[in-house]
């Protein structure tokens, strides 16, 4: 009895040491491995903006400032109200917080962010374009979102962007006797124009086109994530700052990020310093109400390797070995559908609602979903149930809050441009 | 340790041995349900063939292997007595056995670089976790495969 009690005494005394020892010691909470795994999250680890060899002014000064012109120019649509900027507001971390984008219409899907979108070899939920300036010509045809055409495009272009055009691009080609409105566009009055016009026209007017897209990515390639509140605590974490990581991120945002590297497996397919692989996974995540089917990446990914201001097309800068992903995409793949984009989770905290349609208003309903891992409405679900209690939903919904951050791009960027250029 | 810094997975640390006691008696439960392989020798970088027709090994560049980025692997083939195998012509497939998702790309051999050695570009993991690689290489009216696991860091 006596021996028992001694057992009891000295384990209750190595106790008390261990636990003081990690009471003054709280940095050695993260082991070697998690604290090089949150290195690799934060965004000192952020490689320099890769150059984009398919848009050849993409680092040109003047292509931004012509591209930010035109991203906020409201002209640059079928109705004089439809700007880039009507769906990627600047004050909205360049999205617009509702579930389908509206632009002229109402689109199935919903507005992706363009901050860091320089960084993805794939664009759109499907990623059905393969560059920044490939993406910004979609929007522009699209009989819902900007809903104008290419001969449209290249007279406003023409008309009222002229000097800044051929001092990036060199002199406009001769438009005046192209029809006002013609392009391979829904509007059957458009199309027949388009149709109607010699293929050296077509070719020319579309060259004019997918230069507007190439300065619009000029400007977009300034928009870049800023640190946030995680990074700061990485930071501290990884030079032993134990004062600095308790003043930083609270007791539920260490237990979320504990969560996220650890049970939650949200590090899989959210790593790196943006937060996402730019990757396609089916989620299982529900058919939105009132739509079509949506079989994501699998149409997604026919469109990109058929899409003339891909990569490998004429209109790219690029050499083909240049080209770094569409050279090996798998383009009939079945694992492909209904897989989407992972989304980058810098500020996602700020952009309610989530998913590809908006199909879910809350962060709570996002981690709710990857919890139980329903199946998927099509194709497979990756996902199995993580087993995560009330509390821990709400500690992994904590530290997503801390993933917030400004956008790092000098303020002139961030603001409609001034007078010059702009409607009216 | 304050409560600020008390992690899942330090306690999960505290729990190991029974976690792996738990684990063993699962896997003897449970003896068909494909995991990743266990023994070290499973995912070596050289290895026979599935009816021992060659002997192929592979260097991937960067090394270690990246996650997230497109990167290239040099792939040698060799016969079992360790001649270089010249003229293959090389199928390339990997997936992730326990997600399904498949690799996000199409890698595929873009050059024979002489010696045995070929060039397999377009190779990307866009996840960490265990993950096979499968070559099929026909040589001299021969067929045979073989499939190396990798288990990849974040």
């Amino acid at each position: 009895m006596r021996a028992l009690n001694w057992i009891f005494v000295t384990a209750a005394a190595l106790l008390a040491v261990a636990l003081l020892a990690a009471a003054t010691k709280p940095e050695a909470a993260w082991s070697k491995d998690e604290l090089e795994l949150l290195a690799s999250l934060s965004i000192n680890r952020l490689p320099p903006l890769p150059a984009d060899p398919s848009n050849r002014v993409a680092d040109d000064e003047r292509a931004a400032e012509l591209g930010q012109r035109l991203f906020f120019d409201t002209r640059l649509s079928s109705n004089g109200e439809v700007a880039c900027a009507t769906c990627h507001l600047p004050d909205k971390l360049f999205q617009d917080g509702t579930p389908l984008a509206k632009g002229v219409g109402t689109t199935d899907r919903r507005t992706m962010s363009i901050i860091g979108t320089a960084r993805s070899p794939w664009q759109f939920w499907d990623g059905r374009k393969d560059s920044q300036w490939a993406q910004a010509l979609g929007p522009l045809e699209s009989a819902v979102e900007h809903g104008g055409n290419r001969t449209q495009y290249a007279h406003l272009a023409a008309t009222h962007y002229r000097a800044e055009y051929e001092a990036v691009f060199g002199k406009l080609p001769d438009l005046g006797k192209l029809p006002a409105n013609a392009g391979p566009v829904d509007d059957p009055k458009a199309r027949a124009e388009w149709e109607a016009m010699a293929p050296a026209d077509r070719d020319m007017v579309t060259g004019v086109f997918a230069n507007l897209g190439k300065a619009i990515a000029a400007y977009e390639r300034k928009i870049e994530p800023g640190a946030s509140r995680f990074d700061a605590y990485v930071q501290a974490a990884t030079t032993g700052d134990a004062a600095k990581m308790r003043a930083t991120l609270t007791q539920d945002e260490v237990a979320g990020l504990g969560l996220f590297i650890g049970k939650g497996q949200c590090v899989q397919c959210h790593g790196g310093p943006l937060l996402t692989n730019n990757e396609f996974h089916n989620t299982g995540v529900p058919a939105a109400r009132g739509l079509a089917a949506d079989a994501g990446r699998l149409s997604g990914a026919k469109k990109v390797l058929q899409d003339e201001f891909n990569c490998l097309g004429r209109y790219s800068d690029a050499k083909p070995q240049q080209c770094g992903e569409i050279n090996f995409l798998a383009g009939d793949s079945g694992n492909q559908l209904r897989q989407f984009r992972v989304p980058s989770l810098r500020n996602v905290a700020q952009r309610a609602p989530y998913m590809h349609a908006g199909q879910f208003a809350t962060l709570k309903e996002v981690l709710e979903h990857y919890n139980r891992a329903p199946a998927a409405p099509q194709g497979h679900s990756e996902l199995k149930p993580l087993g995560l209690n009330d509390a821990e939903i709400e500690q992994l919904q904590a530290f997503l809050g801390a993933l917030s951050g400004p956008v790092n791009a000098q303020p002139r960027w961030l603001k409609a441009p001034g007078r010059q250029g702009a409607p009216g | 340790m304050t409560a600020t810094h008390f992690l899942p997975t330090r306690r999960l640390l505290a729990l190991t041995p029974l976690l792996f006691a738990a684990a063993l008696a699962g896997g003897c439960m449970h003896a068909s349900h494909a995991g990743p392989p266990q023994a070290a020798g499973e995912y070596a970088t050289e290895r026979v063939s599935a009816q021992g027709a060659w002997r192929i090994s592979y260097k991937s560049d960067p090394t270690p292997i990246p996650v997230h980025r497109l990167h290239a692997w040099t792939l040698h083939v060799a016969s079992p007595d360790g001649t270089p195998v010249t003229g293959a012509a090389i199928k390339v497939d990997g997936d992730m056995p326990q997600h399904g998702h498949g690799l996000p790309t199409r890698p595929r051999v873009t050059r024979e670089l002489g010696n045995g050695d070929y060039l397999v570009e377009g190779v990307k993991f866009q996840m960490g976790g265990w993950w096979v690689m499968d070559f099929e290489v026909t040589a001299a009216g021969r067929t045979d495969r073989v499939r190396f696991n990798l288990q990849l860091g974040k």
